[in-house]
């Protein structure tokens, strides 16, 4: 059982993975056509910095990489609250929630 | 153990966000970001912290995500159009996704002096945590607080039915 236990993972693997996930998520923004799933690859970015965030803070024994992370979650927080509500006032101007109909700045 | 819990939630994350950017419709994206919020909260608990995976959890996959679920649902948002994006997303983004996603893959093998993460190394606790916060960060702390209650004022403004012209709804309402 300890040695179970003692299973070690190499923190260059959760950095590689919040890569990944950084790089989906800028994929995602590229490729998808809806202005809220845009929005959603925005939060899988955010998700992936964050992991490396954490990922660094426990290999430097430091609080402080952690309440980064809470930080940018707030913040993200309140990015998402005006972002979805520009969204409400977006559609209700254009009828449509397409990016590539949606290229004007004025409303 | 923590080898076995970490492939299979990075498994789930990777999953869920491959499949955000496959699914055409909105509501199915939302699900899956759910999975990989959720995934993610326990490789933070894997990680030894214990405070954001809970953060994680309740604001990300609770509250965030909520909020995208009402809006598709509100804005009753259908299939999107299959395309594959811009030209110069195709010739230019991509590549470059991918060149970055080398370097910094090839930056992380390179990387010298990085550690492991055991079950054993212990937690760091919501109390150290709060401590720092509260004392040395207590001034960023509180501008996050005032940050949040522009937003929800920012929020209501925008999402307000006649949001764009305040002054008739104000004479509608006032008579």
């Amino acid at each position: 059982m300890s040695s179970f236990l003692s299973q070690e993972v190499p923190l260059s693997w959760y950095l590689l993975l919040s890569a990944a996930l950084f790089s989906l998520g800028v994929v995602g923004f590229l490729i998808k056509r809806n202005l809220i799933t845009v929005f959603m690859s925005i939060e899988l970015m955010l998700n992936g910095v964050n992991l490396s965030f954490v990922t660094f803070a426990q290999q430097w024994h430091a609080v402080k990489g952690q309440i980064f992370v809470f930080f940018v979650m707030m913040v993200a927080a309140a990015e998402a609250a005006v972002g979805l509500a520009i969204i409400i006032a977006v559609f209700r101007a254009r009828a449509t929630l397409a990016v590539d109909r949606i290229d004007l700045m004025k409303l | 153990m923590h080898l076995i819990l970490f492939l299979i939630f990075a498994g789930f994350c990777l999953g869920g966000a491959i499949n955000l950017l496959i699914q055409s419709h909105p509501i199915n994206s939302a699900l899956s970001l759910i999975v990989v919020m959720v995934s993610l909260a326990v490789l933070y608990l894997l990680l030894g912290a214990e405070f954001l995976a809970a953060a994680q959890v309740i604001v990300y996959a609770g509250a965030i995500m909520v909020l995208f679920t009402f809006v598709v649902m509100l804005l009753n948002a259908g299939r999107e159009a299959r395309t594959f994006g811009s030209r110069a997303a195709l010739t230019l983004g991509f590549p470059a996704v991918v060149a970055i996603l080398a370097v910094v893959a090839t930056v992380i093998l390179h990387a010298q002096g990085l550690g492991v993460a055991r079950l054993s190394d212990g937690i760091t606790s919501t109390e150290e945590l709060s401590t720092v916060l509260f004392t040395k960060l207590l001034l960023p702390f509180e501008v996050t607080s005032v940050l949040i209650l522009i937003a929800i004022l920012g929020a209501v403004a925008l999402a307000r039915h006649d949001g764009t012209n305040p002054q008739s709804n104000e004479e509608r309402t006032g008579k």
